[in-house]
């Protein structure tokens, strides 16, 4: 700023060099829209993820923030300085990449390819100095890999070839690092080894932008999670309110369930099948039950039936975030696989083999406790008599009727057969109503 | 980490082998001279610019007749008492051709070196853009149709069609700013093998210089003189001299373009700028000794087996590797019964060592 400028420009100053703002970014590549307006700002020590499915953008963008790629339009400035503007070796001064794999077929040794971070540091003709060595060497004791130095990089592991090419990066000393898939093809532990070594990073203020596809790891170490979603912004902030059954489901088209981890308290994303056994199950996501889970959390409900039928109810149940049991189920069937890949407490029978008494009141005990037991219509082959019986028990019954003109074996017109008071005063609601008849019956 | 002590240690010991190999070359031929006198011979050839004169007042056994800068005056250093017939025959005949011979191997084996790394290809050779087949299309065509050719020089036409040709290549293959390198290596062959054409049209019509035509094209250093020395020399030396100041870019670019983009080297600016280097030191040598295979392929991987991938001491050393290998060659190539092309010497040998290195498994990609 010139001394004559006016004051606002003087109280905006300069901004940090290790802010990173895109504004407005759209890229394509021939025809293929790659980045659609996408914008974003990262203040400085900040650890930003960019998370989407494979295809959203999270590479392209990277890269366009390290110049490597020249946005269509919008800008893209590191440091109040734009990146597409300076040459090379100006923007490789303040922003370092680790890509997602580099070309190591040829035999350097560790510490030559750590000091190719210094590359932009140097002259053309001067040999090392002093601070090119410190960077060097302090590059390698900081990720571990002093031990390494002297082999050749193609005959190191590929953990350790990562924390070699971090070191690279690390050797760049800039204030921005940008890392693409930093753990792909990693063990767990280095996995984990990586991120805690980015984490310490940043905490020593710089600022760090990387695309990671492991959810679970993105929000574990990232301060903030830009999801990323046929190339523009789907939602952009802390990893809890970034990461949610609904936005997965609407980004990655996957069924998922997010459970806060039980040792780091981070969310956890566990995909779910995609095995949809109704039609118009997948409209319900994300359509306005946004909040559905949270109210129906506390109700525990319990359901009896079998097959594909109630192996759709559980799923339905669990992805709505209801605590859910069932029983009796017939083992080796698909409900109980259901009830194992969800989690979900079961109790399962011999097929075909009467249900034993500590089996029996287990049921009982079940349909007691729920406050809304759900029959579903193809539970009479494997539900005895009996069984129907402690239903006259449930507080609360809800009974999911087999689609109209459904043509599998398994879901002819039970509820006719309902016999007894309880078959009257159940509720009884097609499977895309299942959520709302439930909520009705708790009023 | 640089290591200065090892790349000139390693950079000392290779002109020791160069001058010994130089010695011994210049002992052996038609007439025997004992080795001491032929170093005194050789030591009595180095001269140094010692005053400013005007015109060509003083003649000096390396210039000969010309004196290449007017105004500059030449004195030699040593003043050993050789006899004269062993004095002529060594710095006037076996030296022009033992020099010229390790210029041409020194540029050949650098530019190869720059290639191999440029293209992070195994098989990357000076040729691989058509600098060679250039530089024969516009040789043959001095050799076969003079009247075609505008300047009469056989040099000047090869080192021309050498330029042209990979310049033709290089424009070819950058669109929008951007050389990709796969690109550069279709193009390239596809203009080699069009030259190719060209270059049998014109053997075919060349009559009574067939031989001479086809000589050339098997790269000799038959009847070298200091005039050709003094024309590739300069190119050669400074070629390989900047080309060396680009060594630690060259290592960048080893990691991949993008890598090194975000470590600060300007990609396409280098690429062209080694393109365009190697291209030079190429066509400098090529245009005085026509076309001589393997000694950019094979130099470059031997020493790469020994000195490792760091083109610091990777490119010094192949260098100077690749004049020693060519003086000894052409060495090998004028010692028989009836001389060869040294052409056929180095492909010969090269060749089968080549093989060797990769039935070992110690070739692999740059």
């Amino acid at each position: 700023m010139s001394d004559g400028s006016a004051d606002e420009p003087t109280a905006r100053s300069r901004p940090d060099p290790a802010t990173i703002a895109v504004r407005d970014v759209s890229l394509s590549f021939g025809d293929l829209r790659v980045l659609e307006d996408v914008s974003l700002t990262v203040s400085p020590g900040e650890f930003v993820g960019l998370v989407g499915p494979n295809g959203a953008g999270k590479t392209t963008l990277l890269r366009s923030i390290s110049g490597a790629f020249e946005p269509s339009s919008g800008t893209i400035e590191i440091g109040g300085t734009d990146v597409h503007d300076v040459s090379s070796r100006a923007s490789s001064r303040f922003v370092a990449v680790v890509p997602q794999d580099t070309s190591l077929s040829f035999s350097f040794p560790v510490r030559d390819v750590v000091e190719m971070g210094r590359h932009p540091h140097r002259s053309r003709f001067s040999s090392p100095t002093v601070d090119d060595r410190d960077a060097v060497e302090r590059a390698l004791e900081r990720t571990r890999t002093t031990d390494l130095a002297d082999r050749p990089i193609d005959e190191v592991s590929g953990g350790q070839r990562q924390r070699v090419v971090l070191a690279r990066a690390v050797a760049q000393a800039t204030p921005v690092l940008l890392l693409d898939e930093p753990t792909a093809s990693l063990d767990i532990n280095h996995q984990i080894e990586t991120l805690e070594l980015v984490r310490e990073l940043v905490d020593d203020g710089r600022t760090v932008v990387a695309a990671i596809h492991d959810l679970d790891l993105a929000a574990r170490y990232c301060d903030r999670l830009v999801l990323l979603a046929d190339g523009t912004v789907h939602s952009d902030g802390p990893p809890q309110s970034v990461l949610t059954r609904e936005t997965i489901a609407e980004t990655f088209e996957a069924n998922a369930a997010v459970t806060p981890n039980p040792v780091t308290g981070t969310p956890t994303v566990t995909a779910l099948s995609d095995r949809t056994p109704f039609a118009g199950a997948d409209s319900e996501i994300g359509s306005g039950r946004a909040d559905g889970g949270d109210r129906f959390a506390a109700f525990p409900v319990h359901v009896i039936g079998s097959g594909t039928a109630a192996a759709g109810v559980l799923e339905r149940l669990e992805r709505a975030g209801v605590d859910v049991s069932v029983g009796p189920v017939p083992a080796g069937g698909v409900a109980e696989e259901a009830a194992r890949r969800l989690e979900v407490d079961y109790l399962a029978v011999e097929p075909f083999e009467p249900i034993s008494s500590d089996v029996r009141a287990a049921v009982d005990a079940r349909i007691r406790n729920a406050d809304v037991t759900v029959v579903v219509g193809s539970a009479l082959p494997a539900v005895g008599p009996d069984d129907l019986e402690s239903l006259e028990s449930a507080s609360s019954l809800v009974v999911v009727e087999p689609e109209s003109g459904g043509s599998r074996t398994d879901e002819n017109g039970a509820s006719d057969r309902l016999g007894g008071g309880w078959g009257e005063r159940a509720r009884k609601t097609p499977m895309d109503g299942l959520l709302e008849a439930i909520d009705a019956e708790l009023e | 980490m640089m290591r200065p002590a090892r790349t000139l240690s390693w950079t000392a010991g290779l002109l020791v082998v160069l001058a010994v190999v130089t010695v011994v070359s210049a002992a052996l031929g038609p007439v025997r001279i004992d080795p001491v006198t032929v170093a005194k011979a050789i030591l009595n050839a180095v001269v140094i610019p010692t005053e400013i004169v005007t015109g060509n007042a003083r003649a000096v056994p390396l210039v000969d007749r010309h004196v290449p800068v007017p105004g500059l005056g030449y004195a030699p250093v040593f003043g050993f008492d050789v006899p004269d017939t062993h004095q002529t025959i060594v710095s006037g005949i076996r030296l022009p051709r033992i020099v010229l011979a390790a210029v041409v191997g020194f540029a050949l084996a650098a530019a190869g070196t720059v290639m191999q790394g440029f293209f992070r290809n195994p098989l990357a050779d000076p040729s691989i853009i058509g600098v060679s087949s250039g530089a024969a299309a516009g040789a043959v065509a001095a050799i076969a149709f003079p009247a075609l050719v505008p300047f009469g020089s056989l040099h000047l036409s090869a080192f021309a069609g050498a330029l042209v040709t990979a310049f033709l290549v290089y424009a070819i293959a950058t669109e929008g700013g951007r050389t990709p390198v796969a690109t550069l290596l279709l193009a390239g062959v596809a203009i080699q093998a069009f030259l190719g054409a060209m270059i049998s049209y014109m053997l075919v019509h060349s009559g009574d210089d067939l031989r001479q035509a086809v000589i050339w094209m098997m790269g000799h250093l038959h009847n070298s003189t200091w005039g050709d020395v003094q024309f590739a020399l300069p190119v050669a030396l400074i070629g390989v001299l900047v080309l060396f100041t680009y060594a630690r870019d060259l290592n960048v670019l080893l990691l991949g373009e993008e890598d090194a983009h975000h470590l600060g080297v300007d990609v396409e600016r280098t690429k062209l700028l080694l393109l365009a280097l190697s291209s030079l030191v190429t066509a400098a040598g090529v245009a005085v000794a026509g076309v001589i295979g393997f000694v950019g392929l094979v130099v470059p991987h031997i020493m790469r087996l020994i000195v490792g991938p760091d083109h610091r001491i990777l490119l010094p050393t192949s260098a100077l590797a690749g004049a020693s290998f060519l003086v000894a060659t052409d060495t090998l190539a004028r010692a028989g019964p009836a001389e060869v092309p040294v052409g056929i010497v180095t492909a010969a040998l090269g060749a089968p060592f080549f093989l060797f290195l990769l039935v070992r498994r110690e070739v692999h990609s740059v």
